[in-house]
């Protein structure tokens, strides 16, 4: 008799529930409006950055990024795009600045003569950028703002 | 002539061949003596026009795409590269098709161009490149064979469409502008020692100038 009554009980609990849930749907604001159930329209693309000046690293180790479109360049076994204008001999003509010299570092710490397979894939760590605003804000601060704005053992 | 028909069996083929040869060149150097000159002028010409039609409409269509691509070899290997490229899908809808590229629009460059692609035949018929494998190990051969023909025309059918005088390098990133500027317009470089690779994937570089 009770079992029977708890079952009721729970189916209703149950079905009140997935009721709430599918009548609530789940909000986030970096999928948008669509329920969780459904896809959302993709957003539209978004112009790449293609000015061809460096951009300053937020910290020193930060691989930079890319400022130009590299739509189409093949990186693969066959061919590395990238490396025909920042390997080592090419820059002379591309005026591009050189692979750095950390690529050419095997994982034991020797150099070789040219860039190390571990590396060979630029996209792996550099990126091209797109105009567009981030979808979750950052508060990152860069160390020189930190550094220049606390004095030591003064009062910020 | 009426010997030629009596000719003894057994002279061999050749002997008979080259009879009926002289034989027709009796004919063909007597004067006729049933149509007129002009009947004669009139018929050769009309001839000719229909010759000359027909053979650059058939030669026309050795030249679409749909043909390039009835060949599996074309179709599933450079063409389908191809559909992923800004030749085949862009912004206006303009594209390159096969011959566009591949093919010399000059008159007597392309029957030249056409006649070197009877090895291709040759090529689809004993299935040299009939498998992907075949293909990838045979592709830098391909591909440096029409490497040195752009370089050897000075890239003409990059130039069919992309004229150096059209080209607006206001309008270029700054690195495209600053390259053509410096390469592209001094006559230095033509358009293929730079743009490898952009309409089909590339084959292994290594070795290949300008690459690692």
């Amino acid at each position: 008799m009770i079992g029977k009554s708890a079952i009721v009980v729970l189916a209703i609990a149950l079905i009140a529930a997935s009721s709430s849930l599918l009548a609530q749907g789940v909000k986030s604001s970096l999928r948008g409006p669509a329920p969780l159930n459904e896809e959302g329209p993709a957003p539209p693309m978004t112009p790449m950055r293609n000015t061809a000046e460096r951009e300053i690293r937020n910290y020193p180790e930060q691989p930079p990024v890319i400022p130009h479109s590299i739509d189409g360049y093949q990186v693969d076994m066959n061919g590395n795009k990238c490396l025909s204008c920042h390997a080592r001999a090419r820059t002379g003509e591309s005026q591009a600045p050189m692979v750095s010299i950390t690529h050419f570092m095997d994982r034991d710490g020797q150099f070789l003569a040219s860039v190390s397979p571990r590396r060979y894939f630029c996209t792996e760590c550099h990126v091209p950028q797109n105009v567009t605003t981030p979808p979750v804000t950052n508060d990152f601060v860069d160390i020189d703002s930190i550094l220049n704005r606390a004095a030591p053992g003064g009062h910020r | 002539m009426s010997d030629v028909d009596k000719a003894p069996p057994g002279k061999g083929w050749f002997t008979r061949a080259w009879r009926f040869a002289l034989e027709l060149w009796d004919v063909l150097i007597r004067p006729s003596s049933v149509f007129g000159l002009g009947v004669l002028v009139l018929a050769g010409f009309v001839a000719g026009v229909i010759f000359w039609g027909g053979f650059n409409t058939a030669l026309e269509l050795t030249n679409t795409e749909k043909f390039c691509t009835g060949c599996h070899e074309m179709r599933d290997n450079v063409f389908a590269e191809l559909k992923s490229t800004i030749h085949f899908t862009n912004r206006s809808g303009v594209r390159a098709t096969c011959p566009d590229c591949h093919v010399p629009h000059n008159w007597t460059d392309k029957i030249a161009r056409k006649m070197q692609a009877s090895k291709e035949v040759w090529g689809h018929i004993f299935g040299s490149i009939d498998t992907r494998d075949k293909f990838i190990d045979n592709r830098l051969e391909l591909a440096l064979h029409e490497w040195a023909r752009f370089k050897a025309n000075d890239s003409l059918e990059c130039r069919n469409c992309h004229s150096a005088q059209s080209m607006d390098i206001t309008k270029q990133s700054p690195r495209a502008s600053v390259a053509h500027q410096r390469f592209l317009f001094t006559g230095e470089k033509t358009c293929i020692d730079c743009h490898k690779g952009i309409a089909h994937h590339l084959p292994d570089m290594r070795g290949v100038p300008g690459w690692q």
